[in-house]
């Protein structure tokens, strides 16, 4: 491993079945801080659920990861989220009859702490964080691109307005590190464009970048470095480049032996 | 005067709702005024039910137990039952609290269950704490089993009580129309609460969480102490009214919080309109009402065009109701007032 200190998450021979099914196998890895991570795979390679452990949806069977400091076996997502770790989901999950805006406002929950006493009352303090809510989620609406829908339900947006929302309300809980589950998904080549635009513009914000993504060009021309995953098991790992002409990459995507 | 300005209509409103009792006495009698004061009694329990299943979407069928605590705390503290006679102003929010904690004690058990299962655990707990009230006369007797327990104080704060009829400045005031005063300013209470906590931070967690359970604890959400708190309101708000129920009644048993009451006072909240405070009050009234009224004129209604009596009110009533729940499904599955009034509200905020 080189360098670990300036590593925001690393994980640890990471480890999850399902039954006898071995999702992931002995995953080690890490982060640094304010890059772009990549993470590739043929379909069941086990991504998501590498997402799901860091984000403590599901629980690892072996090994740890440590994150901003911190090491975990077992969490929970709102500690994880408290911890500073927000995500997006592959398919889209967000609050369908909620407004943009409430979506965010969401988001700012973490980081809030009014509770019943405020909100009956709505002493100064209650508003001012109110207050504090609305404008910093119109903000981070406009910061995402979506600066006209603030009132529409998030089912009515168009797909790859909910794309963004979905990581408009990641931000709101002033995450370290960005966990996006194939945010390019389902978006035309304008739309991928403006994505790129955007997660490059987060990453400046210093915030860290951890990226699913099936988009061969998006991943090559976004991430810094990349991890590839196969059955579960981590196959390759470096910048783009070199990880391409990797033949152990090569033949898991296009299967056949590693010659 | 001016109906559109909010301030004017908030006035009338306050006019209408203070003579109502009054008008409903001359136009249709006494009884009806009684019929009110178990509406508002009811839209107590519909908004409390409305925070849990409404705001938080946990389907909640045994909701009846916590205005069974409410109303059994008022009962045993203020009875012959052990001698004791405290004052209201202690009872109440004694059962209130009870009530709040058996809500937290009823939700922990439930909270990895979602939908039907969280449904089927929530009306066995219902069914629970009616069987015990029925079963506590032995060895010990709490409860008074079956019989339940009568005699119950009415309430009263100080020495005024609103139990009886009073005189002022020659006009009588009858103890159901003090008891519609005091429901009523309970009721608005209640809604108070609601709204306020509707739009606030923890209103947003409670629909983020019917909305999508794991994207709100993916963004931070405590989701178990969101959902028992919850639990703990909407139980308080039952508390409440059955702390009322039973110093309104003077006589509270086991069989007022039957599976039956669960399920009526969910029709009011889905009828009405799930999430949405005026839906949940219109939705409440209609289905106190609209029975009652059944009752009264499906005899001489079919007396007058039959010449006889051929369904028995009673059955008929239910049949009707019936009926309605099922057009309002098909016309309006989202209730007959639902949720979108307030955002629209939101918006004109954000034009002003």
């Amino acid at each position: 491993m080189t360098n670990v200190s300036d590593a925001l998450l690393t994980l640890d021979k990471v480890g999850k079945r399902f039954g006898g099914l071995t999702a992931l196998t002995d995953v080690s890895l890490h982060i640094k801080r304010g890059e772009i991570y990549g993470l590739i795979g043929p379909n069941g390679a086990g991504k998501t659920t590498l997402f799901n452990v860091v984000t403590g949806l599901y629980q690892l069977d072996s090994g740890a990861f440590d994150f901003a400091g911190q090491r975990y076996t077992q969490s929970k997502p709102h500690l994880l989220a408290q911890a500073g770790i927000a995500r997006t989901f592959q398919n889209i999950r967000l609050f369908s009859n909620m407004t943009a805006l409430e979506n965010v406002m969401v988001g700012r929950h973490l980081r809030t702490s009014t509770g019943i006493w405020g909100a009956l009352t709505r002493n100064a303090t209650a508003r001012a964080e109110e207050r504090h809510i609305v404008q910093r989620a119109r903000e981070l609406l406009d910061y995402v691109g979506i600066t006209t829908a603030h009132q529409t339900l998030a089912k009515h947006l168009s797909y790859g307005e909910q794309r963004r929302l979905e990581i408009a309300r990641a931000l709101a809980t002033e995450p370290k590190l960005l966990a996006l589950d194939e945010p390019a998904a389902g978006m035309n080549a304008t739309e991928t464009v403006a994505l790129k635009a955007l997660l490059q513009k987060v990453r400046a914000d210093g915030i860290t970048v951890l990226l699913i993504e099936h988009d061969v060009k998006l991943i090559m021309g976004l991430c810094d470095r990349v991890a590839v995953l196969d059955y579960g098991k981590k196959i390759a790992e470096g910048v783009p480049e070199e990880v391409r002409r990797d033949p152990a990459v090569i033949a898991a995507y296009l299967g056949g032996e590693a010659t | 005067m001016k109906l559109h300005r909010p301030a004017n209509r908030h006035l009338a409103l306050a006019a209408i709702l203070l003579v109502l009792p009054f008008i409903i006495d001359a136009l249709f009698g006494h009884g009806w005024v009684r019929i009110a004061d178990f509406a508002l009694l009811y839209i107590m329990l519909a908004l409390g039910l409305n925070i849990v299943v409404g705001y938080a979407g946990l389907l909640d069928l045994g909701y009846i137990a916590f205005f069974a605590v409410g109303a059994y705390t008022y009962a045993l503290l203020g009875s012959p039952q052990f001698g004791l006679h405290w004052p209201m102003w202690v009872t109440l929010p004694l059962g209130a609290i009870i009530a709040c904690i058996f809500g937290v004690l009823l939700g922990a058990p439930t909270l990895k269950l979602r939908g039907d299962y969280l449904a089927i655990v929530t009306l066995g707990f219902g069914e629970i704490i009616r069987i015990f009230l029925n079963n506590l006369n032995a060895p010990v007797n709490i409860t008074n089993g079956p019989q339940g327990i009568s005699g119950i104080d009415a309430l009263q704060v100080g020495g005024f009580s609103f139990g009886e009829s009073h005189q002022w400045l020659g006009v009588r005031v009858d103890d159901v129309h003090l008891h519609y005063y005091l429901f009523l300013a309970f009721t608005l209470l209640v809604i108070f609460v609601s709204r306020r906590l509707e739009d606030s931070r923890i209103g947003r967690a409670w629909v983020a969480i019917r909305e999508d359970e794991v994207a709100a604890s993916a963004m931070g959400i405590n989701t178990r102490n969101i959902k028992l708190l919850a639990f703990a309101m909407g139980a308080t708000f039952g508390g409440i009214s059955g702390g009322l129920f039973a110093g309104f009644q003077g006589f509270v048993s086991p069989e007022s919080f039957s599976l039956m009451e669960s399920i009526m006072i969910l029709c009011m909240v889905v009828l009405g309109g799930m999430g949405n405070i005026g839906g949940v009050v219109l939705g409440g009234v209609l289905l106190v009402a609209l029975p009652e009224l059944f009752r009264h004129a499906a005899g001489p209604v079919q007396q007058m065009l039959l010449g006889k009596v051929v369904v028995d009110p009673e059955s008929l009533r239910m049949l009707m109701f019936g009926l309605a729940l099922i057009l309002v499904m098909l016309w309006r599955p989202a209730g007959l007032w639902p949720s979108t009034q307030r955002r629209r509200e939101l918006n004109t905020e954000e034009g002003a």
